[in-house]
């Protein structure tokens, strides 16, 4: 065995390590990009100054709602649409803890949307990776926030025709400290941007667009086929005008991918104790 | 108002304000609510105690995240509670399923006011009874609590939270817009005399540790960052918390999560009695109703009628037990309550046939005048 060998088996058995395998097979479709973003995921918990008991993973319901359950790490799978304030309280009980929300585009941005601005207006410290598969996968593919106009999805036969969400757009302009966009096809990068959201206090989020074995069929894209159109689409450009990056069907449409911002507003849970200190320490209290 | 816990002594104070302080006095340490009459001065007075006691308080952004952030700080391992009223309490129901699906302790105050819908939010009602036990999809058990003074919402606030943390259930404290709002003695005894109970810890290390283990009623309860990285979902789950669809998982589940409360009922149930012992009509009345129930019941006894007073102070588990024994002296039974006749649903469920069972039900934002109630007993008075 060469070294380099033994040196991604021994980084294989790190990363199996954060995984109940013993739950597996998961309930991916094959060619579906939520598992190599949790795989950045668990990578990105291994490089982190962070031990890994305080990684706290939370997710609420789709097949991306399953992430938590295969991490090895303390898990809460939670109601539909509530993975966010859930750990928006367990950040501010527990400050020590790195609470991220791993879930979907119809979990966080649809049902669970009016969590999702308020979390980003008060600057929650929490992470968020949203996987956007522009659709609900697991009830069989009905038209979601994220749904591009025309696509066709379960309920949207003729094509979608609602308007769609341009994500970065929105978080960066609710106030986000840290807006990115990635796709599995970019696992180095989206690795270093799930570390990044570790080292911010607020709210910090990470859309990633990826393929959906659902989604595709539906659309008449076979799953190779979608991982090449992701592949020819793509261009990084961190410094991109985020009111041109809404995704659409259009195969000459670009996909934008790169960390658009990165800003320092203090969270919620840092000016809470601030005040508390003020509070406690001006008022001579006990307790 | 003092920085830290409130000192022991004779205080005259709302009732809102005395649940919020027995809850810091039972350990709470995080509060989210969302503004709804007539709860408002339960988060109010939170917004203030808690950074002066070392905890966290957050208004969110609806009810629902409310108790969802409420459910993430008890997962953390610190107590939580949230206030609400009618409209506030039934968009809390499907996490309060959550919390019971996943064993996380939690308080929910719904200070009741009258209903349905918007309803008359400034005034009173009794009409949740029913959802606080039913109102979440599929089956559980929960406990609540039914205050009738500032008093009650003070010791049965520490109550609630004790109940919650030793059976890992959410706990209603079902109060009403009169008792929540209303300002009478309270007594705060010595801290030292107050019971406060703390959630199991696991024993064994974290490679044996199975977070819901069936061998228990109630499994030891590891939180978040603790080092025994659990699963924890809303799914139905096998002893280690993962998913399945076994049938004989689910079997064993459903029924551990009701046996918890049904098993208990007799040491978590709670009545008071009042000239109940050679009461030929014995009057079934909680929270605020009661108080009117007493004078009507007194008023009785003075005109020559043998009439007594019997009120739960937990709906749930309903002390029927307790009942019972006036039912099998053969005493007939009168439920009034501020609503359409729900207290007297669960009399019937456990005696009827047995005994007259009466009901005066009561929906105009009101609490019913004594005389009101007066009249009811002599027009059902057995002779």
């Amino acid at each position: 065995m060469s070294r380099l060998e033994l040196v991604k088996r021994t980084r294989t058995d790190e990363i199996r390590s954060l995984l109940r395998t013993e739950r597996f097979p998961h309930i991916w479709c094959p060619g579906c990009g939520i598992g190599v973003a949790l795989k950045c995921y668990a990578e990105a918990i291994l490089k982190s100054d962070i031990p890994v008991e305080k990684h706290i993973i939370v997710s609420g319901i789709g097949c991306s709602g399953r992430a938590a359950g295969y991490m090895r790490l303390d898990g809460y799978h939670v109601t539909h649409g509530r993975p966010i304030p859930f750990a928006v309280g367990l950040k501010t009980a527990r400050p020590d803890l790195e609470v991220t929300v791993f879930s979907g585009d119809g979990d966080l941005l649809t049902i669970g949307g009016n969590h999702f601005i308020h979390a980003v207006r008060r600057n929650d410290d929490i992470n968020v990776i949203m996987i956007n598969n522009f659709t609900y996968g697991m009830t069989g593919g009905q038209y979601s926030a994220t749904t591009p106009n025309g696509a066709r999805t379960l309920t949207s036969p003729y094509g979608f025709i609602e308007g769609t969400f341009n994500v970065p757009y929105m978080v960066a302009a609710l106030g986000a400290n840290f807006v990115a966009r990635w796709t599995p096809l970019h696992d180095r990068e989206l690795t270093r941007a799930i570390q990044e959201m570790f080292k911010i206090d607020g709210f910090a989020f990470i859309e990633v667009v990826s393929p959906c074995l659902i989604f595709g069929e539906m659309n008449n894209i076979p799953p190779l086929e979608m991982l090449k159109h992701f592949r020819k689409r793509c261009v990084i450009d961190h410094d991109a005008d985020l009111s041109k990056v809404g995704l659409s069907t259009d195969p000459d449409q670009p996909i934008v991918l790169g960390n658009f911002v990165r800003r320092d507003r203090p969270s919620y849970q840092t000016r809470y104790r601030e005040l508390m200190e003020k509070i406690r320490g001006g008022g001579g209290g006990r307790g | 108002m003092s920085q830290g816990l409130l000192k022991p002594g004779v205080y005259f104070m709302r009732g809102n304000h005395a649940c919020v302080e027995g809850a810091l006095i039972a350990g709470c340490r995080f509060f989210a609510g969302y503004p709804i009459t007539p709860s408002n001065e339960v988060s109010a007075l939170m917004s203030r105690r808690l950074p002066q006691v070392g905890g966290y308080f957050i208004q969110m952004e609806d009810e629902i995240g409310s108790i969802m952030a409420v459910l993430g700080a008890a997962n953390g391992g610190v107590k939580a509670m949230t206030a609400t009223s009618g409209p506030g309490f039934s968009l809390m129901m499907e996490s309060i399923g959550l919390a019971a699906m996943t064993e996380t302790p939690a308080v929910i105050v719904d200070v009741q006011r009258g209903g349905p819908s918007t309803g008359l939010p400034t005034l009173v009602g009794q009409g949740d009874l029913m959802q606080a036990k039913w109102g979440s999809h599929g089956d559980y058990e929960v406990v609540a609590y039914l205050p009738n003074s500032p008093q009650e919402m003070f010791d049965l606030t520490i109550k609630a939270f004790n109940t919650a943390w030793a059976y890992r259930i959410p706990v209603i404290v079902l109060a009403d817009q009169v008792v929540g709002q209303m300002i009478e003695k309270v007594v705060v005894p010595p801290h030292e005399e107050i019971e406060i109970v703390e959630r199991k810890r696991p024993e064994v290390p974290p490679d044996m540790f199975k977070p819901f283990d069936s061998k228990y009623l109630v499994p030891p309860m590891a939180v978040a960052g603790e080092g025994y990285r659990i699963h924890v979902t809303g799914l139905t789950h096998d002893d280690r918390g993962y998913p399945t669809t076994s049938h004989e998982v689910s079997q064993k589940l459903v029924s551990r999560l009701v046996r918890k409360v049904r098993e208990n009922e007799k040491l978590i149930g709670e009545w008071e009695e009042h000239q109940t012992d050679d009461a030929e009509l014995v009057v079934v009345a909680f929270g605020i109703t009661s108080r009117s129930a007493m004078r009507a019941v007194r008023e009785a006894k003075r005109e020559g009628l043998k009439v007594g007073l019997f009120r739960p102070k937990t709906a749930w588990p309903f002390p029927h037990w307790a009942l019972r024994k006036h039912v099998e002296r053969g005493a007939d039974i009168l439920v009034v309550e501020i609503n359409m006749g729900q207290m007297v649903r669960v009399v019937k469920e456990h005696f009827a046939n047995l005994v007259k069972i009466h009901s005066m039900t009561w929906a105009p934002g009101t609490v019913p005048p004594p005389e009101t109630i007066l009249a009811k007993i002599k027009e059902v008075y057995p002779r």
